[in-house]
């Protein structure tokens, strides 16, 4: 039976405070409330359901049903850090129940071992914070298979060569192959790779409530209107409010978090819809806004106590910020792809995954998949090959023609973490609601640009031994937008050298937690939301554990 | 100086080197409320006033986006209905775009009256002159030389890159966001209207016989 939702006011002191409802928020509030601890969850966005989501782009697109804002949510940009940074809408991220879980192409690879090792391995990379995780993959593993069981994520174990081991199966098969994915398994295996079924959180197969994907073709960018993408807000945050325990709050902007003289968080001030402030008490407050919103909100959250920013003694909130770098490749095909049905990728390879640094000149690596994911004006604008007429007869034949046979190969791979490469409070720009912008500078280490350079060249060979009869790249040209936001907020075992630690506890306040793409400490090989909610996982046992032995003043009477 | 047109190009690219191209369309806020209007429009009937446009106005740049996307035995931007937004624009996300069509449509007729002695308008064009005269806009824009080099409104573009830009987005926006007429964008393309598909998709994996590892010869290769 489902229990009646709870509700709390913001003068109850509940347990937990967790601000942001997407992918690490849905699953601390699950795992919590689950445990028996009472949490409010604060979401900026509003709370939208299958019912409310639609394949008309109006609302997706042009009101920013789904995501930030930029008129209202500024953000400025500059490359370094002697630059004043201009008005640009660099950064992209969900903004509503569910967070960018609700939107994201569901691409979902577990990080391998390398990954958290890959400093000792691979030695000192000048001008970079490259380190070791404190934690490694073995310890994440059983929260990798929690992750995939409970949400939902279809694949085929063993598939590739270069998988990290597992202790289960995924738990259900494959979606199936798209016309860009039998191309390209086609290619790539030709020139020796090993591609495999894409592990994707979208269910091949119904779960109770929600069915399984029906290759409707509005994925990224669009919530799914069955439920088969397996966002928060189709899986953890139902569970979440099932306990009776929980409240989902939507539609309020946290911009402080409030600590007493003692320097402990007390709860976290927010505006609600009508702009009015609010103070949600908690005894504890656990931060999952994303690797932008949760640095600005420490900044912003600056006392007299914490003059840099609350849990910034380090001063390395902000720092190192990781966006994934990228290079795609386009084919044209001689016969119909259709690739604009179903999912986004169907097919993957790893056989880049960690490249010899030493032999090409460059540190890193990463995974290629197999895609379409333009929509129809996009591919007018943007899709064509270079050099074909922008108008008339013949742009609107190499329309016709194209945009069934059209597909791309999306190269995915390491970001170096630069300290100079961050977020910070734009000193002029203020938001909609009088708080000072989000502020991004960032240039790309001329190690990656390196790599997305050679990544585009090996996706050209690939469309080659495909088949295909016209191919291309875009130029590969530096970084000025970013949809993944990691490292912002690192995790380490010293206290000077990182944010929060293994407990994703911060450093400086001992009822403060962050979990979010902000914790990681690499960047992976681009597809990061699996790691973050395997670490969401993760921290919600943690952080149960020292409730449990009352190391989290007053929280040890509510462990279940 | 760069302009702020090559630097939104760069970004659009850029956009789709980090996140996929389906982001490229979040750049263009407002464009589809449009669509809603240049669908009700089209369907209407009897066609309603525009509600920026002068009539004449609409007959030009009906002319020219029926120039970027011609009618054959396909649909062009006329069947789609693209004036229809490109009037909606005016009012609401391209609003400030008004001068940049009032500017660039009295260079045009210049323009006509100079290559086109006795040609008054575009719309009164043979179809040959018309792509000549498009396509001298057009190069105006790209070699930044002649009148058809102006750049307006926020998005610093020049009548050539609006007109081909709203044309295109008329032409080609989600129908069940109101948009392109009886999806004339999408029969053109090819994008099959309907809700959900089912597996095969199209030529290449009709004939897929499923996943197998790869065998030892192709290993060895």
């Amino acid at each position: 039976m489902t229990q009646a939702k709870v509700t709390y006011k913001p003068s109850d002191e509940v347990d937990f405070v967790i601000i942001g409802s997407g992918a690490a928020g849905g699953v601390l509030a699950k795992e919590l409330s689950t445990n028996g601890f009472r949490v409010v969850v604060l979401e900026q966005g509003p709370y939208l359901t299958e019912a409310d989501f639609t394949h008309d782009e109006i609302e997706v697109f042009t009101n920013h049903r789904l995501t930030n804002d930029p008129k209202r949510q500024p953000v400025t940009f500059r490359q370094t850090e002697a630059e004043k940074a201009m008005l640009q809408p660099s950064v992209l991220y969900g903004r509503c129940v569910g967070g960018s879980s609700v939107h994201f192409t569901a691409n979902f690879w577990r990080f391998h071992e390398i990954d958290f090792i890959e400093r000792s391995k691979v030695g000192e990379i000048p001008g970079t914070g490259f380190t070791d995780w404190p934690i490694t993959y073995a310890d994440l593993e059983p929260y990798y298979t929690k992750v995939e069981w409970e949400i939902g994520v279809s694949g085929q174990a063993g598939a590739s060569p270069f998988d990290p081991p597992r202790s289960k199966p995924y738990p259900m098969p494959p979606l199936p192959v798209k016309g860009s994915g039998v191309v390209f398994e086609r290619g790539a295996r030709k020139l020796g790779y090993h591609p495999f079924p894409a592990p994707m959180a979208i269910l091949s197969q119904p779960r109770p409530g929600r069915s399984a994907c029906v290759n409707c073709g509005f994925c990224l960018g669009f919530g799914c209107e069955v439920g088969a993408k397996s966002s928060s807000l189709a899986t953890v945050i139902r569970l979440a409010e099932r306990t009776g325990r929980c409240e989902v709050r939507p539609n309020c902007y946290v911009h402080r978090i409030a600590t007493d003289k003692n320097g402990r968080a007390t709860g976290a001030v927010y505006f609600d819809a009508h702009r009015a402030a609010h103070l949600q008490k908690a005894k504890a407050v656990i931060v999952c806004a994303n690797g932008a919103e949760t640095p600005r909100l420490l900044l912003l959250s600056d006392n007299n106590a914490f003059p840099n920013g609350l849990a910034n003694s380090s001063g390395l909130v902000g720092k190192y910020l990781m966006p994934n770098s990228g290079a795609m490749a386009y084919g044209v095909f001689d016969e119909p792809l259709n690739d604009y049905k179903g999912p986004a990728v169907s097919r993957v390879f790893h056989d880049f995954y960690e490249l010899d640094a030493k032999k090409l000149g460059f540190y890193g690596g990463g995974g290629l998949d197999a895609r379409f994911d333009f929509t129809p004006i996009g591919f007018a604008l943007n899709g064509l090959p270079p050099g074909t007429p922008r108008w008339g007869k013949e742009f609107k034949k190499a329309l016709q023609q194209n945009f069934t046979r059209t597909m791309e190969i999306f190269c995915h791979a390491t970001s170096l973490p630069v300290s100079t490469n961050n977020f910070s409070l734009d000193p002029d720009v203020k938001d909609a609601w009088g708080l000072p912008a989000l502020r991004m500078t960032y240039k790309d280490h001329p190690n990656d640009m390196k790599m997305m350079a050679w990544m585009a060249e090996r996706a050209m060979e690939i469309l080659d031994a495909a088949g295909a009869k016209t191919k291309w790249h875009p130029p590969i040209s530096e970084t000025r937008f970013a949809v993944h936001l990691l490292g912002t907020c690192r995790m380490g075992n010293d206290p000077k050298s990182s944010v929060i630690n293994p407990d994703h506890r911060t450093h400086d306040v001992p009822n403060l937690f962050l979990c979010d793409g902000s914790s990681l400490v690499t960047s992976g090989r681009g597809q990061p939301t699996m790691t973050i909610q395997a670490l969401a996982y993760r921290a919600a046992d943690r952080i149960t554990a020292l409730a449990k032995r009352g190391d989290l003043a007053g929280l040890a009477d509510h462990a279940a | 100086m760069e302009t702020f047109h090559s630097a939104r190009r760069d970004f659009l690219l850029q956009i789709g080197g980090v996140a996929g191209a389906a982001w490229i369309t979040v750049q263009w806020p407002g464009i589809l409320a449009a669509a809603q209007h240049a669908h009700e429009a089209a369907k209407a009937n009897p066609v309603p006033a525009f509600e920026v446009l002068t009539p004449e106005e609409a007959k030009e740049i009906e002319a020219l986006s029926s120039t970027i996307i011609p009618s054959d035995e396909l649909p062009g931007a006329r069947e789609a209905g693209v004036v229809y937004f490109i009037d909606r624009a005016l009012k609401t996300f391209a609003a400030d775009a008004k001068p940049v069509y009032e500017q660039g449509l009295a260079d045009l007729h210049k323009m006509t009256r100079e290559m086109f002695p006795g040609v008054e308008r575009f719309s009164a064009a043979t179809p040959d002159q018309q792509e000549k005269l498009l396509a001298k806009l057009e190069a105006e824009a790209q070699s930044g030389r002649g009148p058809g080099r102006r750049m307006g409104g926020t998005s610093g573009m020049s009548f050539a890159d609006t007109l081909r830009f709203h044309t295109v987005a008329g032409f080609l926006v989600d129908p069940e966001g109101g948009g392109n007429r009886d999806y004339a964008g999408w029969k053109v393309i090819g994008r099959d209207p309907a809700h959900t598909f089912s597996p095969p998709f199209g030529f290449y994996d009709k004939d897929y016989p499923g996943w197998q590892p790869a065998s030892p010869e192709t290993e060895s290769k």
